[in-house]
């Protein structure tokens, strides 16, 4: 399969490439890892005039602590790559919900290509990142000829591959909080290794000795049109105790307000169910006895 | 057009692209080395997988003017004065059966063992998740990644 024309820059600073998105706005888009995008090409579900290759952009490969203590924060570049999140020291001490989740990302020569920045501003409602992103409720940096803004991680999924990114602004950086005191989880269910998400559970916990939650945030993905933090679900198990039925009750609301999707991989009861199962399966690999 | 220097297997090649071209074209149309093949061209089956700046991505997925200044190794650079060890083992532990998914593997396989001299079956079968065999013969594979870890450890005398 062969993409149609397009013409293709390779600009070496964000600064250009920001200037290159303005001139052609809807005609041109940035290339990252090209995971999606090369394939939407030759599928041709998506043609462009101006192809914007971001892969010669060193400023925003990164992965940095900012600041210390309970403010802590870690920085992350918006082309840094699935697989060096996943070897990423830091991030394996100090935030290790990202590398959890972008080991089960595609397989390793998709690893190897697909990065942070692509994942979240592709906007599959199966991916795997933007879950672990809103649990984490990250800040994402844009980029545009105006100059930068920060997004919310709630703010920024807004339908089917649709997002707050306007076609001239670039993801430039994803910034997560360090939460020592968190256990963090992502569960994946999917057919087999490599498939997108039937169902996947982000989960972020602080629990106190006895049990009792004080702080949740689950980022679901997989069913529906966008990945969504599951708010209802959270609301009732904050500051009560983990106990087997508060924990079935409040998986129970996993899907409440939302249109459950239907397709080949799973029917909208079986993936409600697998939602519910997964949510509770997380919690208890937070290592909550129940 | 763009001008495309990659170096390919050790030997340098330069041509004239359209933007357009994907790398796996470009290796088997321009630089003519056609071990790298075409399967899904959907980058799920692997089989046009090659080692890019040393590590193994889809050939497919990638345009060839990205590959500008890229290392890039096919399943024609493995071998040396002999046949790579991972060759050698899908040979005798005869992990080829079509042979069509059997030059990703390779490229896959031997990837793994530069980083991991002694992987477990699970590891092995992790580094395979991006190539498919639609014979099936998976478990061959496996069993001569394994053969391959274990010649390749005895002739360094590495011993673990
Ligand atoms: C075989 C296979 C299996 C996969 N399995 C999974 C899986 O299990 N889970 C999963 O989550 N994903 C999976 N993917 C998709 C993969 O995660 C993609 O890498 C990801 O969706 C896109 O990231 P990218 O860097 O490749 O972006 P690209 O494909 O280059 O771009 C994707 C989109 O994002 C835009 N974009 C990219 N970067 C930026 C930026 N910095 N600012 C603004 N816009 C930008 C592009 O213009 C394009 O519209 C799979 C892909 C393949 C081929």
């Amino acid at each position: 399969m062969i993409p149609s024309k397009f013409e293709y820059f390779a600009p070496a600073s964000l600064a250009e490439a920001v200037s290159l998105l303005s001139k052609y706005q809807e005609e041109a888009k940035p290339l990252a890892g090209g995971q999606s995008l090369i394939s939407l090409l030759k599928l041709r579900l998506a043609s462009l005039k101006y192809l914007v290759d971001l892969a010669g952009i060193a400023e925003l490969n990164y992965i940095r602590e900012e600041g210390a203590g309970p403010s802590g924060t870690i920085s992350i570049g918006a082309l840094t790559t699935y697989a060096q999140i996943k070897e990423s020291k830091l991030l394996q001490s100090k935030c290790p919900l990202l590398p959890q989740t972008a080991s089960v990302v595609g397989d390793v020569q998709v690893r190897n290509r697909g990065t942070l920045g692509g994942s979240l501003a592709h906007a599959d409602p199966a991916g795997d990142m933007p879950a672990a992103i809103l649990a984490l409720k990250a800040e994402l940096k844009a980029v545009g000829p105006q100059g930068e803004r920060w997004i919310q991680a709630d703010d920024f999924f807004l339908g089917m591959m649709e997002t707050a990114l306007s076609p001239d602004e670039i993801l430039s950086e994803i910034r997560v909080p360090v939460l020592p005191d968190h256990k963090m989880i992502y569960r994946k269910a999917a057919r087999r290794p490599s498939d997108f998400a039937m169902v996947g559970i982000a989960l972020c916990l602080k629990a106190r000795d006895d049990q009792t939650c004080e702080e949740i945030s689950i980022g679901v993905t997989g069913v529906t049109d966008k990945p969504y933090r599951a708010e209802e679900t959270e609301k009732r198990l904050r500051g009560k105790k983990l106990e087997p039925k508060i924990i079935e009750e409040a998986a129970s609301a996993i899907t409440e307000g939302v249109d459950v999707m239907e397709n080949m991989h799973a029917s909208q009861d079986f993936r409600s169910h697998l939602a519910r199962v997964y949510v509770s399966r997380a919690i208890a690999a937070a290592g909550i006895r129940s | 057009m763009h001008r495309v220097q990659a170096r390919i297997n050790g030997k340098d090649y330069e041509h004239e692209v359209e933007a357009r071209l994907l790398l796996v074209h470009y290796i088997r149309e321009k630089a003519r080395l056609t071990g790298t093949h075409v399967g899904c061209d959907t980058g799920n089956c692997g089989a046009c997988t090659i080692l890019y700046n040393g590590k193994p991505v889809k050939s497919c997925m990638l345009l060839a003017v990205q590959a500008n200044r890229a290392e890039i190794t096919t399943v024609e650079g493995l071998a040396g004065n002999g046949l790579h060890p991972v060759q050698e083992a899908f040979l005798n532990r005869f992990a080829v059966q079509c042979g069509y998914c059997t030059p990703g593997m390779l490229l896959s396989a031997s990837s793994l063992l530069e980083s991991n001299a002694a992987p477990s079956e699970a590891e092995i079968r992790e580094a395979l998740e991006g190539n498919m065999c639609m014979c099936t013969g998976y478990q061959q594979i496996v069993d001569a990644i394994k053969y391959a870890a274990e010649t390749m450890r005895a002739s360094t005398g590495k011993s673990l």
